[in-house]
C-alpha cells in the first residue's frame, strides 16, 4: 500500500515563523552547512576536525584525567613508568651486558623519549574506536578526533617525560647541543604526523579486524622498537656492518634499515640531546696504563643530513596521513553498525 | 518562503546482517569469500525536506527505519547512497546521556557534551547556569556522573541539548523517560523552540504527541516512506498501514467497549464517604456493557470528524425506579471536560421497570479533530448516584482534512473581488 506523498509544500512552519517571529528568532542568523554522505572529501573531513578542535582538547584532558583518577600519585605515574624502564635498561646494559656508552641513561633516554610518544600514541589510537563504542554509536562528531586525542594525550605525556629528561641532564651534567635545539622540533613534527596517520589508519582497520590491536602491540612494542637505534648506537653497532661490505645484500639491509621512518627521527633526538660527537672514551675496563677504548657513537653527519632525512619522513608521513584519512573516511560510515 | 533546514535526498541505508560475525583475522581467512550475510535495506530512497522553523514527526513501527533515519541525519551513520544536508547547528537527542563520561563530574560533562555539539567553551560558559537550572541538579553538578540517578542523567542530557542554542533539534523517543513534570517542561521547551523558529525532527510512538506538536509527519514502513502530510493524515496512514500489516494495534488501555468485571461500577468509595457524592443505598441501577457503535458499522478503529457515533449502554435495574437520569461525559485524553449532558437536561424522563434495559446516546456529528477521547457514563436516581463508569470507553478521531486544532468546524470561504 504505497501512498504517494502529496507534493505540497509545507506552509505551517513557514507561516508560524513569519507571524510569530520573536526577537530571538533564529531564522536569520548565519548557518553552517553540513553534509552527511558516503563520499565526503578529505578536505571536508579536515575542516570538520578543525571545527571540533575544542572537543579534541576536552578528550585529551579527559583521557589524562580519567587515567589517573583516584590514584594518589596521579600524573607522577606518567613519569615513574619511563623512569622504571630507564632504570632497568641502564642496569642491564651498564652492568651486565656492558656496552661502555658513557652516560648511557642520557643516550637511552634521548631515543626513548621520542619512541615512547610514538608507541603509546599509536597503540592507544589503534584501540580507540573500539574502546569508545558507546560514544561512536550514539554521538556524532568526526571520529578521527578520537585517534587524534590518543596521539594528543601521548604528546602530553611526552611533555612530562621531557621534564624528567631535563632533570636527568641536570643531575648528570650532560648538556644538549644548545645550538641545535631547534632540530628537536624538526624531528618532532614528522613523528607527530606519522603517529597521527598510522593511528588513524590502524584505528579504523581495527574495527573490522580486531587482530590489528594484538598485531600492533607485538610489532610496534617488540620488533619495531629494536629496529631503531635506541638501546644500541647506530654508528657503533650498525654502521660498521653496513660499511664493511659492499655487497648488494648489505645495501639492501641499509635501505631496509633506513626505510624505518623512526630511525632518522630517533637519531636526530640523540644528536641534539646526547650530543657527544667524535671519538668518545668508553667506560669498559682496560688493562692499567693503556688509554681507554674510544668509539664513535653518533655519526658525523652534517646537520643538513638530519634535516633532509627528517623532511623525507615528513613528506612520507603527510602522504600516509592522507591515505589514512581516505581509508578512515571509507570505513567510518559503518563504524556505528560494526561495533 | 523559508529556506530548507534539513534536506534528506534519496537516502538509502543498507545493513549487512551476518549470520555469524567474523572479526578476527583467522576467522576471516577461514571463511574468506563465503561469509553468509543478508542485505537489509533499513532505508529505501527516503527523501523529504524540512523547512526552517518546521516541526516534522516521523511515525513508524519498530524496525521501520525511524532511528536509522535520525542517525543518518545526525551523521552517526552514513547513508549507503543519497545524502543529508543540514543547515545550521544540529543537536541530537538519540539517547539521553549518550556521550557522558561517567568518571567526570556533571560540570565537566556539560563542557564535553557541548563541545561534541560544536559549542565553544565561551558559549557553554554563558549557557552553563541555565543548563544546571533546567536540569535541576543543584549542588550535584560537581559530583561524578556515575553517581547520578537515571532521572538526573536524563535531565542533564536534555538540558544540554536544548540549551546549546541549536538550529535543528533531533529527538528520538526520549521524552518517554523522566517524570511527568519534567516531560511537561521538555514539551514547553519544545514549544518555545517552535516559537523561536527552530527546526525540530521528532520520532515518537505517541500519535497524540505527534498530533499536538508537529506541523507535518512522515510515515515509514520497512524503510520506505509511505506517506507524508498533516499529522492527522499521517497518523491515519500509519494506523491503516498497521491494520493492513495485520499487526496488533497498540490498543488504548480502554477499548471501544467495556464490561464491568464483577458487576461493580467505578464509584469512588472515598469520595462517597467524604460526602462529595451521594450514593443511593443498594445502588438499584447498575451499568453493564458500554460500547461505541458507529453508524456505518465499519470496523476501522477510528472516527472521522462529522461522523455519527452512538454510545450504547446496557443496564440492570434491581427494582422499578422512577425518574432515573443517565449521564454522558466526553473528556479529552488530558481529562478536561469536552462535553457533558444527561437525560434530564435533554428533557427525557425515564421510569425504569425491574430488569435489563439499554440506552443509546446518539452523537449526531462528532465535531472533534484529532485526538483520543474518553466517554464516561453514569446513572442516577432521585436519591443519588447509582452507577458511574469513568472511563466507560474511548474513541479516537482522525482528521483526514488538513485543518489543525482541537475542533472540526465546518468552514467555507468566499473571496469577493472588487469590480
Amino acid at each position: 500500500m504505497a501512498l504517494e506523498a502529496p507534493a505540497q509544500k509545507p506552509d505551517a512552519g513557514t507561516a508560524r515563523a513569519a507571524f510569530g517571529a520573536t526577537p530571538n528568532s533564529v531564522a536569520n542568523r548565519p548557518k553552517t552547512t553540513r553534509v552527511v554522505s558516503a563520499d565526503v572529501t578529505v578536505l571536508d573531513r579536515l575542516r570538520e576536525i578543525w571545527r571540533s578542535r575544542e572537543l579534541l582538547i576536552y578528550l585529551v584532558r579527559t583521557e589524562i584525567k580519567v587515567k589517573y583518577k583516584n590514584s594518589f600519585l596521579g600524573l607522577v605515574w606518567s613519569m615513574v613508568s619511563p623512569a622504571m624502564t630507564l632504570a632497568v635498561y641502564t642496569v642491564v646494559f651498564g652492568t651486565f651486558l656492558k656496552n661502555g656508552i658513557p652516560n648511557f641513561v642520557i643516550f637511552l633516554f634521548s631515543g626513548l623519549l621520542l619512541w615512547n610518544f610514538f608507541q603509546t600514541g599509536v597503540l592507544t589510537a589503534t584501540g580507540v574506536i573500539v574502546n569508545n563504542a558507546g560514544l561512536v554509536k550514539k554521538v556524532s562528531f568526526p571520529r578521527e578526533i578520537l585517534a587524534l586525542a590518543a596521539i594528543g594525550s601521548a604528546a602530553v605525556f611526552l611533555f612530562f617525560q621531557a621534564i624528567v629528561m631535563v632533570l636527568f641532564m641536570l643531575v648528570l651534567q650532560s648538556p644538549p647541543a644548545w645550538a641545535l635545539l631547534w632540530l628537536v622540533l624538526v624531528a618532532l613534527v614528522p613523528t607527530f604526523v606519522f603517529a597521527c596517520g598510522l593511528g588513524i589508519l590502524l584505528a579504523s582497520v581495527n574495527v573490522y579486524m580486531r587482530d590489528t590491536q594484538h598485531l600492533v602491540t607485538v610489532l610496534v612494542g617488540a620488533a619495531w622498537f629494536w629496529a631503531c637505534p635506541i638501546v644500541y648506537s647506530y654508528q657503533q653497532d650498525v654502521s660498521p656492518r653496513l660499511a664493511d661490505h659492499h655487497s648488494t645484500l648489505h645495501t639492501l639491509f641499509a635501505v631496509i634499515y633506513f626505510a624505518n621512518p623512526m630511525t632518522p627521527l630517533v637519531m636526530t633526538f640523540q644528536r641534539v640531546l646526547y650530543a657527544r660527537m667524535g671519538q668518545v672514551p668508553l667506560t669498559v675496563p682496560v688493562p692499567p696504563g693503556t688509554p681507554p677504548v674510544r668509539a664513535q657513537l653518533l655519526p658525523s653527519w652534517p646537520v643538513t643530513t638530519y634535516v633532509w632525512a627528517d623532511a623525507a619522513v615528513f613528506v612520507g608521513s603527510v602522504i600516509l596521513f592522507y591515505v589514512a584519512m581516505i581509508v578512515f573516511g571509507r570505513l567510518a560510515g559503518n563504524f556505528a553498525e560494526e561495533l | 518562503m523559508a529556506s530548507t533546514a534539513v534536506s534528506i535526498e534519496d537516502v538509502s541505508k543498507r545493513f549487512r546482517l551476518y549470520h555469524e560475525k567474523y572479526t578476527s583475522l583467522k576467522e576471516r581467512v577461514i571463511h574468506a569469500g563465503r561469509v553468509p550475510y543478508e542485505d537489509l535495506w533499513a532505508l529505501k530512497n527516503v527523501g523529504f525536506e524540512v523547512s526552517e522553523g518546521e516541526t516534522v514527526g516521523i511515525l513508524g513501527r519498530n524496525g521501520s527505519g525511524k532511528s536509522t533515519l535520525l542517525k543518518c541525519v545526525c551523521g552517526i551513520l552514513q547513508p549507503t547512497s543519497g545524502r543529508v544536508v543540514v543547515q545550521g547547528k544540529l543537536a541530537g537527542l538519540l539517547e539521553l546521556g549518550a556521550g557522558f563520561q561517567p568518571e567526570l563530574s556533571g560540570r565537566e560533562n556539560i563542557y564535553m557534551n557541548g563541545s561534541m555539539l560544536g559549542i565553544s567553551k565561551r558559549d557553554v560558559d554563558r549557557m552553563f547556569d541555565s543548563i544546571v537550572e533546567f536540569a535541576e541538579l543543584g549542588q550535584f553538578i560537581d559530583n561524578q556522573v556515575k553517581f547520578y540517578s537515571s532521572g538526573m542523567y536524563v535531565r542533564l542530557g536534555f538540558a544540554v541539548a536544548v540549551n546549546v542554542d541549536p538550529d535543528v533539534l533531533v529527538i528520538d523517543e526520549v521524552l518517554a523517560v523522566g517524570d511527568e513534570r519534567f516531560q511537561q517542561k521538555c514539551l514547553e521547551r519544545i514549544k518555545q523552540f517552535q516559537r523561536e523558529g527552530r527546526t525540530i525532527l521528532f520520532v515518537s510512538h505517541s500519535a497524540d504527541l505527534v498530533r499536538s506538536i508537529c506541523d507535518r509527519a512522515v510515515v515509514l514502513a520497512q524503510g520506505a516512506m509511505i506517506g507524508m502530510g498533516t499529522p492527522g493524515e499521517a497518523v491515519r496512514i500509519f494506523r491503516e498501514q498497521l491494520m493492513a500489516a495485520g499487526d496488533v494495534l497498540n490498543l488504548p488501555e480502554v477499548p471501544m467497549s467495556s464490561t464491568p468485571t464483577d458487576g461493580e461500577g467505578t464509584i469512588d468509595e472515598a469520595q462517597a464517604t467524604a460526602g462529595m457524592l451521594r450514593i443511593e443505598d443498594g445502588r438499584p441501577v447498575r451499568l453493564r456493557e458500554v460500547a461505541i457503535v458507529r453508524a456505518d458499522g465499519d470496523d476501522r478503529p477510528y472516527v472521522v470528524p462529522g461522523e455519527s457515533v452512538t454510545v450504547h449502554a446496557q443496564f440492570d435495574a434491581a427494582r422499578p425506579v422512577e425518574g432515573a437520569v443517565f449521564q454522558l461525559e466526553v473528556r479529552s485524553n488530558e481529562d478536561s471536560l469536552i462535553f457533558s449532558t444527561d437525560t434530564e437536561v435533554m428533557g427525557l424522563r425515564s421510569d425504569l421497570v425491574a430488569g435489563a434495559g439499554s440506552i443509546d446516546f446518539v452523537l449526531e456529528s462528532i465535531p472533534l479533530a484529532d485526538g483520543t477521547y474518553k466517554v464516561c457514563v453514569g446513572v442516577a436516581t432521585p436519591k443519588g448516584m447509582s452507577d458511574w463508569r469513568e472511563p466507560a470507553c474511548q474513541f479516537e478521531v482522525m482528521n483526514p482534512a488538513r485543518t489543525r486544532g482541537t475542533v472540526s468546524m465546518p468552514v467555507r470561504a468566499t473571496i469577493a473581488e472588487a469590480p
